[in-house]
């Protein structure tokens, strides 16, 4: 049993069959990539497993719980945690405020009226932050707005965010599209980093297959809303279906 | 001190010292100048300055930190001078009890309202707060004339039942008080060609405004604050950082609705009336205009609009053309009128056009507000003595 597992989940938008019986499982403690052309259905299968979709048939079970049917940010306490393709961060506030509030999230829960907090808890949260910015290289920047950093550092930023609540299932959407190479580098280090430092389960939509294969432990192939095939890096990169599907796709772009 | 960062502090002590010496400040032309109708020392606006101040500081703890902009704040004021008016006839003219009612009731009132409200953002949130006040507003008018007297609204009688006040000596009125401490009584100071009024009910208003001041930088300090903030910020990454932010914004709606209630309980222990008009949607809009022109999500901008407001309400609404024409009078006669006829639509009763037209101009060369415009002068002086400091040091070199 994977941490993770989807089934026979389907989802239509209209016409148009996003998913058709899709079936994952992801195992604890890997770094799953799921691959597949623009349009296969990719974001709809990360939005039905963080709550923003609801699939028409089908179950998701995280740690043997169904998620469908929860908020959210109900979802998100249950430890599934989400970097999503621009990066979405608090830019009104600081960088410090921005890894407070996870850390917050993870203390306290979905709502607590902390009007007044002792000084000692508090200067423990900022702690935990400034920790936090330091082993991401963001220190520097702790006073500045975060609207104001650079596209890397945000990733950086919302990367760290979601490790702040320390969430079991780690689920990234492009994190490095639009990126230059140097940025993308630096993310492929920062998840290599996270792989190898934390108990975390990691799936990552990617287009870039150069991360796809600096990460990734098992690759599911996704093309028009089905998985086509889900192997090792290695099988994936010989598998003829695939080649013709989804690498012989990119290779002729 | 007091929980308080440096600067917090420093602006605290600011605040409460411009409203201890108020009565001084606000009238510094001498009584029989020509200026002196621009002075604003008198009891009756002094407490309005107050009153509105905490009104606004409660809407942008709302407005300026979650974002979240009500249209109908005025009710929850109205309400609060209904609950408070009623302490007043029922138990007691002593204050203490109306102003505690105002705030529970509006606080209730608001928790009903932003329930409703916040299943919805942006436009339609604001359209069902002004919905909720208009219906207010109408049933206060109507409906519920038992309650709110209707169109002539409440007062304090004679026959009231007031069950822990002593029985009235013949022919003496009821007068809002303080444990005895009359809200209407002043003492007046006469320095010179001055003249200073210190009131009651002024300082009574002074003291919650600093209150109410210092909860709410305690409020925009706290990590519910930085909650509040990052709503306004990024309501998706707030939800995918397992954060509701639903009862984040409805304790905030709630708050500022206390806040309100805690105005409307004060106009009542100050002039002891309301009627429904207290809750017209422009008195909604008003308090919108206030927290802007001042500088939402800023501490001290809420009190320094309401004050700008208030001002303009009470002065330049008493300029007159009599007035114009004793200013005017050196001109040559065809040039006076000139000018007095291009003057007078923004005077008197077009003082709306005048507050029209700094809102205008505020909003677009200063978005940030009063407090912004105070920034950039700051900064434009101490860029000047940055400057000067630079090119002295320069021939050292
Ligand atoms: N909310 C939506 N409403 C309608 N169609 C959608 C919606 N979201 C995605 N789609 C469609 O579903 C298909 C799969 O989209 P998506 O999951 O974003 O693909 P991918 O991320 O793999 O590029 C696309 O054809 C897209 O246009
Ligand atoms: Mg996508």
């Amino acid at each position: 049993m994977g941490i993770l597992e989807v089934k026979n989940v389907n989802k239509r938008f209209g016409g148009l069959q996003a998913l058709s019986d899709v079936n994952l499982s992801v195992a604890e403690n890997t770094v799953h990539a799921i691959i597949g052309p623009n349009g296969a259905g990719k974001s709809t299968l990360l939005n039905v497993l963080v709550g923003k979709l609801l699939p028409d048939t089908g179950s998701v079970m995280f740690d043997g719980q169904s998620v469908l049917g929860r908020k959210p940010y109900e979802i998100n306490q249950m430890g599934i945690s989400r970097v999503f393709q621009t990066p979405e961060i608090f830019g009104d506030l600081t960088v410090l405020e921005n890894m407070m509030i996870p850390i917050f999230a993870k203390r306290d829960g979905a709502f607590r009226m902390h009007a007044i907090e002792s000084v000692r808890n508090e200067r423990a949260v900022v702690q935990q932050a400034e920790d936090m910015l330091e082993s991401l290289n963001l220190a520097d920047a702790r006073h500045d707005h975060s609207a104001s950093m650079s596209r890397g550092n945000k990733r950086r930023l919302e990367i760290g965010m979601c490790l702040a609540q320390e969430p079991r299932l780690l689920l990234l959407d492009e994190p490095t599209a639009g990126m230059a190479r140097a940025d993308t580098n630096n993310t492929i280090d920062l998840l290599k980093q996270i792989k190898d430092e934390r108990d975390i389960t990691i799936a990552i939509i990617e287009h870039d297959m150069h991360v796809v294969f600096s990460l990734a432990e098992r690759i599911t192939v996704l093309a028009q809303g089905t998985p086509l095939v889900e192997d090792t890096p290695d099988k994936i990169k010989g598998h003829p279906k695939v080649r013709e599907a989804y690498l012989g796709e990119t290779a002729a772009a | 001190m007091l929980g308080l960062t440096r600067k917090d502090a420093i602006l605290l002590a600011i605040v409460t010292v411009v409203a201890l010496l108020a009565p001084f400040i606000l009238n510094p032309f001498p009584t029989n100048s020509g200026f002196a109708q621009f002075n604003a020392g008198y009891p009756d606006l002094m407490q309005r300055f107050a009153i509105f101040g905490i009104f606004a500081i409660g809407f942008n703890i709302l407005f300026g930190l979650t974002g979240y902009l009500s249209f109908g704040h005025a009710a929850f004021l109205g309400v609060g001078s209904y609950a408070g008016i009623w302490m007043m006839k029922l138990l007691t003219a002593n204050i203490i009890p109306g102003i505690a009612a105002s705030i529970v009731v509006a606080g209730l009132f608001a928790l009903i309202v932003g329930f409703i409200s916040l299943r919805r953002s942006g436009i339609y949130f604001a359209i069902l707060t002004l919905a909720f006040a208009q219906m207010s507003y109408a049933l206060a008018y109507s409906v519920l004339t038992p309650i709110t007297g209707g169109e002539t609204g409440l007062q304090l009688k004679l026959n009231d039942p007031r069950v822990l006040d002593g029985a009235l000596a013949p022919g003496e009125r009821a007068h809002a008080n303080l444990f005895g401490l009359d809200m209407t009584s002043s003492i007046e100071m006469h320095f010179g060609a001055w003249q200073f009024t210190f009131n009651t009910g002024y300082y009574i208003a002074a003291l919650v405004l600093v209150l109410a001041f210092y909860l709410s930088i305690r409020i925009f300090r706290s990590p519910f604050g930085m909650m509040l903030r990052a709503i306004k910020s990024n309501n998706t990454r707030m939800t995918y950082t397992g954060l509701n932010a639903r009862p984040y914004a409805l304790a905030a709606f709630v708050i500022s609705g206390m806040y309100a209630g805690l105005a409307g309980g004060l106009m009542v222990a100050m002039d002891t009336q309301v009627g429904p008009e207290r809750m017209f949607w422009t008195a909604s809009g008003e308090v919108v205009l206030m927290t802007i022109l001042g500088g939402a999500g800023t501490l001290i901008g809420p009190v320094l609009g309401a004050g700008l407001i208030k001002y303009m309400e009470n002065i330049i609404s008493k300029i007159n053309s009599g007035i114009l024409h004793e200013w005017f009078y050196w001109m040559p006669d065809g040039l006076e009128d000139f000018v007095i006829t291009l003057v007078y639509p923004f005077v008197g009763k077009g003082w709306h056009l005048t507050l029209g037209i700094v809102f205008m101009l505020v909003v677009i060369f200063l978005p940030g507000g009063l407090v912004e415009g105070g920034q950039r002068l700051r900064r434009l002086a101490q860029g000047k003595r940055a400057k000067k400091s630079a090119t002295q040091t320069n021939p050292a070199e």
